[in-house]
């Protein structure tokens, strides 16, 4: 486990030309990792049906909607995999 | 999910992809029948009312709800429910409301919550809950307080999201099972109080 609960991190920017479960939405916004929730295979290899696939840790990271939309009070929480994120330094 | 809908289109496409798996080797006609068997028998907003009203009468499974979703269905004989994804139980409390959703495409326990409605797997529902989900709310007839604190949960990865909901005042004494009886699908989704 890389990211402990409160680490700022943001979420990669680009666009892949294969298969992500990260959102648009989150992409280049930084939030704060609430909790990690486990390992997962990363969706983005089996997709392409790289074998084996990375196996990650999945973080539920919390962004505030202001920074999302620019407006707003409420927080969205996303499940993230670790390749899709960075820590803020 | 009884009635028969052989003659609409997406019947068609969905025993082509049933077909292709199947040709593949990656499933039987017997394994995907006992996989839907398994999903629709059971699967019911029930199983998520009792964890609910279980949960209003015990502290302590309270605590363990919100703890390990899991290991407290499995408490309520709701284990193998569960056993294929990792349950994750977020509480309303006065100044502070939850709602899930699934933009990516529907993830949703389907299991403890019954097959989820239509407009859950709405482009107009996945969109606007994480944008504006105070004017979603309110369109389900939902008026929050403007301090409560709203909590949206994108399932897009594995965990799939349960709201548990704040205990109505007026059902303090009530028995398990009638607290049970109160807890509505949308209570379960965080698109109603209870």
């Amino acid at each position: 486990m890389t990211f402990p609960p409160g680490t700022r991190v943001r979420a990669r920017v680009g666009d892949p030309d294969h298969h992500t479960r990260l959102p648009r939405y989150v992409r280049g916004q930084v939030g704060e990792i609430v909790e990690a929730e486990g390992v997962s295979p990363l969706p983005d290899d089996r997709a392409r049906g790289i074998a084996p696939p990375r196996i990650e840790t999945v973080y539920a990271v919390r962004f505030p909607a202001a920074a999302l939309w620019g407006t707003g009070t409420h927080t969205v929480t996303v499940d993230l995999w670790e390749s899709y994120l960075e820590e803020v330094g | 999910m009884g009635q028969q809908h052989d003659d609409l289109p997406v019947a068609a496409r969905v025993r082509q992809l049933e077909e292709r798996l199947i040709a593949a080797g990656l499933a039987t006609d017997e394994e995907l029948d006992a996989v839907l068997t398994r999903l629709y028998t059971r699967a019911s907003p029930v199983n998520g009312a009792r964890m609910v009203a279980r949960g209003w009468t015990d502290p302590g499974y309270r605590e363990r709800l919100l703890a390990d979703g899991n290991a407290a269905a499995a408490e309520l004989g709701l284990g193998d429910l569960v056993s294929s994804y990792r349950l994750k139980v977020v509480a309303n409390e006065p100044g502070r409301h939850n709602m899930i959703v699934c933009t990516l495409c529907s993830c949703y326990p389907v299991s403890l919550l019954g097959p989820s409605p239509g407009w859950y797997k709405s482009l107009a529902y996945r969109s606007r809950a994480v944008r504006e989900p105070r004017a979603v709310l309110a369109e389900f007839g939902l008026r929050l307080p403007p301090g409560t604190e709203i909590a949206v949960w994108d399932a897009s990865a594995e965990s799939r999201y349960l709201v548990l909901p704040d205990r109505p005042g007026q059902a303090a004494d009530l028995p398990e099972a009638e607290l049970a009886a109160l807890v509505t699908l949308g209570g379960l989704i965080g698109t109603a109080a209870v």
